[in-house]
């Protein structure tokens, strides 16, 4: 055990912000103290994607990317093919990548280094935890090139393998996102899938999947069939386990996802936060078109999720189906501002008013939480959100905020500010790389709760410029 | 979607237990609404461990069991072994095993159809979740017959294989838990082992191992070599993703967890509850203690953990050496009772009080938490303890609660009820089946914090009735 050569007595020091206790060695930070975020590997990891063109590495990447992302990992994706498109800047057939193009083979080395060289400077010099190098890395040579760089900057390297020779799902892989691929920009869509057959063609003489003998001491998770089965092998530490059991709950499955808030409630109307108010007439209203709204969508097998607060469940209980109710769902607790107007808190508590103003992602509310706190919370909702198909979650403003931002990929500064009105469904549909957003506001008027970020956020600042983005309440 | 033909204005009310809202129809409690607990299935499920002797089927079924019921899903296991032996009084031979021994087959198989029994019983007619069928069901022949029993009655079925050949852990599997089994209480060590062996070489001939191919629409887990890799074939709902992850997460290198409260605080020794107070002047003298009693222990690469609150922190930093801060450890939630003495709860909130006495682990204070919602929010360290090796846990006494029954396996009636007094470390250490406990005073003295159930727990007792069995305080 390395026993530190600190002071016994070092002073521990709230931090005024996120309310966490710090110790302070005559007046510096100290150091042997780490919040329990979630990757407390000391090396980065470098995850390296495996597999034929249209097995999905690109989908994989991306979703792990943005998950990573969303739980406080800083993750970033490195898709060789963009490089090579940032390089050639036009693809003219599947011929570039013939196995004995001497040309071709040479831009994509090249290509290969240089994302390599991104990913170091990354996770060595920009403080990235996680690098996932996208490319096809079919065969053992090219993986035992990266496995090297990985041991010499003092990376993990983990293997995501998918592979799939269902004819069917292929075909749908290329229609989803090859199609509408720079490279086939000019193409008709049977020129397009020609050519991309033939591309895939390519590489399969020289593909070398990941074997159990022969990759032994290696750490991958190989993908068969799009998550039929899978098979594990050495998974190092926490991070890998983390994206293992991610890898094997996501699913392609086509379903939409509806968020929306509870109905206004009596508190929102006089413009108090939290608390555990019921439905406001004009809340109770939406929750009648709400469940109009469900009905007319027809959709299959939904589920519905609630919190544990009355104004969820009230709205839930106007659909008249089966609900789940879920604690972690809870509206963000905001300790000794709860059932406050913003003038209140103002009044009370001005510093943490600014504080919060500063920063809102990080902020901790005097025994309450932060956003970054409801993240946490909300892993398990995301992890089986995506275990799910046709799911409705009825929650609340910062929680649905968190939500939101994962399937859109929003950043920490930006998710607090992320507009989320009462009395409007917003329906998520996965499609290409991304999610399709509708958003549908059912006709019922309600207060706005929406308070930007004022342009003054300083603790010195006049109460005035505290409240000038206070929206308007009873 | 089922749309229920529920009246459209169900009352809600609260649980005054629990403080979840209900929906009641006419004073009935009406369904459609389920609490998430974490087992939302609608059909129970059945585990079967598939494995040749001594591959740690019992001790994965065991501590399966434990992990699920910890969680609050119910579960049973059922090792057919032990119904051999409670209708074979007494253990001969490894010849009992033999695979054209005409009576023990036909005892073998009675033995098995008893045990299913037990299990149908379990699942339909006792409001078991899960069942863990422990028994070699090494040919696809037995399996087949359980499977088709699992869907007579509607239940999902889960195979659980484990696959080893590494001669060192077999032999440590035997030393560890076949020496010491009722079976062999009258042989050597030597004759035992010479036993088993054969035991074991009965079963190799008809071993038919969970096959990629012909058991491809089969869901199950092949874990091969006590956790190197893995083989994942088709989970079919959310508990049997939970239950991989889990069996991902367990290993068997021996280690030791080390389990204890911050030292006495400022509000321990004035006899109230929760808050974020400092540590006594015992409490720092307990935390200096602490850090004498690690360094002479000298564990390897200990990880110390704490809460996020300062009396834990306080205590870390005595050691003088790094340690994580999780939030998730800090102490239960006491809601509007914060900061108040045991007296204070009786004269604000007598109703309350009694309440709490009458069901502990399901109370939940208002505006806080329940010991039920302490084992949710500590799941993803029991999940992270699984992973780790030697780790001390510096946290509080519910919270310590809730961790110490899951390792001794304790129902949800005694959990709120475990001795975890201040200033005591228990070292557990895995052994077997289960897990050795030293509890060890660290000679500082402090205040009792354990308020025992009392006898009169009516919401119409008398004042000194309700106090009775509170600890002194200043």
């Amino acid at each position: 055990m390395a026993a530190a050569a600190a002071s016994p007595s070092r002073e521990l020091t709230q931090n005024p912000l996120q309310k966490t206790w710090e110790p302070y060695d005559n007046g510096l930070p100290a150091g042997h103290s780490a919040q329990r975020g979630v990757c407390m590997t000391n090396c980065p990891t470098l995850i390296v994607m495996v597999g034929l063109p249209a097995r999905g590495k690109t989908y994989i990447s991306k979703k792990l990317t943005r998950y990573l992302n969303w739980i406080g990992v800083p993750t970033k994706e490195f898709n060789v093919g963009q490089y090579r498109r940032d390089l050639v800047k036009k693809y003219k057939s599947f011929e570039f990548f013939l196995p004995d193009n001497e040309e071709g083979l040479k831009i994509r080395k090249q290509c290969a280094l240089a994302a390599l060289n991104d990913v170091r400077q990354y996770l060595s010099e920009e403080n990235g935890h996680v690098a996932v190098f996208d490319a096809t890395n079919t065969t053992r040579e090219r993986r035992e090139t990266i496995y090297k760089f990985g041991e010499e900057n003092g990376y993990k390297t983990f293997f995501v393998e998918s592979v799939c020779v269902d004819p069917e799902v292929i075909a749908a892989n290329i229609v989803q996102v090859k199609l509408g691929s720079p490279d086939y920009v000019d193409c008709s869509n049977d020129e397009a899938t020609e050519d991309f057959m033939k591309r895939i063609e390519c590489y399969k003489n020289s593909y070398e999947t990941l074997d159990e003998t022969l990759d032994k001491d290696l750490s991958y998770i190989k993908i068969m069939d799009v998550g039929r089965s899978y098979l594990v092998n050495r998974v190092m530490d926490h991070i890998q386990s983390r994206i293992v059991y991610y890898l094997m709950n996501i699913h392609v499955t086509p379903r939409s996802i509806y968020l929306c808030r509870h109905g206004e409630s009596e508190l929102n109307l006089k413009g108090r936060i939290g608390g555990d108010p019921g439905l406001s007439v004009r809340g109770k209203e939406f929750a009648k078109s709400l469940a109009q709204f469900i009905n007319e969508q027809n959709i299959k097998d939904l589920k519905v999720w609630t919190s544990q607060m009355k104004r969820t469940i009230q709205t839930a209980e106007a659909l008249g189906v089966p609900y789940e109710q879920w604690k972690v769902l809870n509206e963000i607790d905001a300790g000794v501002c709860e059932e406050m107007t913003y003038e209140e808190i103002q009044e009370n508590y001005p510093l943490e008013f600014a504080l919060r103003d500063q920063d809102k992602y990080r902020y901790r509310y005097p025994k309450g939480e932060s956003y970054e706190d409801l993240v946490q919370r909300l892993e398990p909702v995301i992890m089986e959100l995506e275990r799910q198909e046709n799911v409705l979650v009825i929650c609340h403003q910062a929680v649905m905020r968190c939500l939101l931002a994962y399937f859109l990929d929003k950043p920490a500064e930006q998710l607090p500010y992320l507009k989320c009105p009462l009395h409007t469904v917003l329906k998520l549909t996965p499609v290409a790389y991304g999610c399709k957003v509708e958003s549908i506001f059912l006709n019922v008027e309600a207060v706005n709760t929406h308070r930007d970020k004022p342009e003054n956020v300083d603790i010195s600042r006049p109460p005035e410029e505290a409240l000038v983005t206070v929206p308007a309440h009873q």
